[in-house]
């Protein structure tokens, strides 16, 4: 630092940058949260790496069932199945640990006194593996089209309809469990209720179909069950609108859930 | 110093602030800061400084009382006080895999008007880090680059959470002059320090929190005067406080005898120490360890915080150590609004 400085206050308003809007000031954090996703080794490999190649492990299992009773096939399984990994580990996963690291840095609550609003700052963060997951959903969609035969979809709108839910839910799951979670490797402990609640009952690799009525009634409440019966039910479009319906509707119930709870419970600093 | 009124840039009236557990921090203070003045809040830990700083940056609302910052409320109305006010917290939060340049980008995306950011940087001689990461600066270069943030927006207010803490002594200078330039072009400043010769030198005027209530409150000059000078000596083997004439004949306000030292207060401080000075040649006695010290800040604080301690407090003068008062688990019970 200089003595005599000139802190060009006289300039105030001449030669500077124009005024904050809510989308230019998420674009800034969104850029900066995505600078930061390239050098996290971590991130990358359990957001990016895990959603990719989880689809593989899960291959030889799905052939093993009985899915031609319910009118299913092994491309049918596998693709929801590849879009609810990339929602788990690309965007609730990812979340958990980037929400819980800029809190424990202060950088939230830095944040905080600035301009953006709460809804901004969280927004700006999620964004990044937001759009990855959703490339990476495009990806693995395409990817068992060609690769498993899996015909064109019967129905687009409920498939595209059930991947936004899921993106906005998970990425709203993530902000909440973040609340509950200390530091940034606790985070593969916290979300581990989630992540395996919705591979083992929500569909992702067991269809519901294949459940006891009983029992894939109550599981489709749960939160990614909606999710994946859309992505299901848009490429069979053996969905009826009433059963589409109840799925969309279970999907914001749980969106709603989910950001009442982030509004009531989220934390912008650490725990002391 | 402009006093009018309406010059008023920031205005507390009757501030409380309770926290989850029933922790009352702050319990209703009143100051107001005039637009161009620099205005220190200075307290022992737990005072209240920062839970104060924080309603006033908006960043939680009063549990009671008022306050105003460019005439709006910077809670409700953030949208309207924010694009005009510039915060550096006691801590600091930047990503820490983000460079220099990086963290000022993001944050000038942040900012209404933003200074361009190697301008930002300039102001606090950072340029030469912008290829940094963060995690690589040093203490006192990381508070600086918070200092560069919150100016990158040109702010008509500047709050200021211990801006020198963790800095050197030669960047404690620079953020000094600087805070100077900032107040000389017209920019009002808050800050809050434990450092007493920070707010000696710095402050127009400055309030001292005790224990949630503001204690003492003026002019630099005004607090001190309220306090009384010092004397201290050691008296040599065989004489004792009663050889000395009586002490209310010299002017001496209190005293205290601790072994050979004894340690006067007084309001005349040319009366009392001649006739100390006097009365040991007379007696030809030699008072080691001798110490004539006019009334200062220090003083001031020291006084509070000795009243205090006497008052049931147990050393409230721990100047030294200050970390975040009241930044205990009842301010993480805050949630969003």
């Amino acid at each position: 630092m200089s003595n005599g400085v000139d802190v060009g206050v006289g300039a105030r308003g001449v030669g500077r940058g124009p005024v904050a809007t809510p989308a230019r000031r998420m674009a800034a954090l969104a850029r900066a949260e995505l600078t930061l996703l390239g050098r996290s080794r971590s991130t990358l490999l359990s957001a990016v790496l895990v959603p990719l190649a989880l689809p593989l492990a899960l291959r030889s299992a799905v052939s093993q069932m009985d899915l031609d009773d319910v009118g299913l096939s092994v491309g049918l399984v596998m693709l929801p199945a590849s879009i609810g990994f990339s929602l788990l580990f690309g965007v609730y996963g990812a979340l958990v640990g980037i929400c819980t690291a800029r809190r424990e840095e202060l950088v939230l609550k830095r944040l905080r006194t600035g301009e953006p609003r709460d809804a901004e700052i969280l927004a700006g963060a999620s964004l990044p593996v937001v759009v990855t997951a959703l490339v990476q959903s495009l990806v693995l969609a395409a990817a068992c089209t060609v690769v498993l035969d899996v015909p064109a979809p019967e129905a687009p709108h409920l498939a595209v309809l059930g991947l936004l839910l899921g993106l906005v839910l998970c990425a709203a799951l993530g902000a909440v469990t973040a609340a509950v979670t200390r530091t940034v490797e606790s985070a593969q402990v916290t979300t581990l209720p989630l992540v395996l609640l919705s591979m083992t009952l929500s569909g992702v690799t067991v269809p519901l179909e294949l459940l006891p009525d009983r029992l894939a009634s109550v599981c489709a409440l749960l939160p990614l069950s909606p999710v994946i019966t859309l992505v299901r039910g848009g490429w069979t479009g053996d969905l009826s609108a009433y059963e589409a319906l109840g799925a969309v509707a279970t999907a914001l119930a749980w969106i709603v859930l989910a950001v009442f709870a982030v509004r009531r419970w989220f934390r912008w600093e650490p725990r002391r | 110093m402009n006093t009018d009124e309406h010059e008023h840039v920031i205005e507390v009236t009757g501030l409380r602030r309770v926290y989850g557990g029933g922790f009352e921090a702050v319990r209703g203070i009143d100051f107001h800061v005039g637009r161009g003045e620099v205005f220190a809040l200075l307290g022992t830990n737990g005072a209240g400084k920062t839970s104060t700083v924080e309603v006033l940056e908006g960043l939680a609302p009063p549990s009671g009382g008022r306050v105003r910052v460019l005439g709006h409320d910077p809670h409700a109305e953030r949208a309207l006080v924010r694009p005009r006010t510039g915060v550096m917290l006691q801590e600091g939060g930047f990503p820490s895999e983000l460079t220099v340049a990086e963290t000022a980008r993001m944050w000038a995306g942040c900012v209404s008007g933003a200074r361009p950011v190697p301008e930002a940087l300039g102001l606090v001689g950072l340029d030469a880090k912008a290829g940094v990461r963060v995690k690589q600066l040093s203490g006192g270069e990381r508070r600086r680059l918070d200092l560069a943030l919150a100016l990158l927006g040109d702010p008509e207010v500047l709050f200021l959470d211990e801006p020198t803490t963790g800095l050197d002594a030669e960047g404690r200078r620079a953020t000094w002059d600087l805070v100077r330039a900032l107040r000389d072009a017209g920019t009002t400043v808050l800050l809050t320090t434990h450092y007493l010769e920070e707010a000696e030198g710095l402050a127009d005027r400055l309030a001292i929190l005790h224990q949630g209530r503001v204690a003492a409150a003026g002019t630099p000059a005004e607090v001190t005067a309220a306090q009384p000078s010092r004397i201290s000596f050691e008296l040599p083997e065989g004489y004792f406080v009663g050889d000395l004439p009586p002490l209310s004949a010299l002017g001496v306000s209190g005293h205290e005898v601790r072994g050979r030292l004894v340690r006067l207060r007084t309001h005349e401080l040319q009366r009392t120490a001649t006739a100390v000075l006097v009365w040991a040649e007379r007696a030809r006695v030699e008072l080691r360890a001798l110490d004539v010290r006019p009334a200062s800040l220090e003083e001031a604080f020291l006084g509070i915080a000795r009243e205090a301690s006497g008052a049931g407090g147990s050393g409230a003068a721990g100047l030294g150590s200050e970390s975040a008062p009241g930044s205990g688990s009842e301010r993480a019970e805050e949630r969003v609004v």
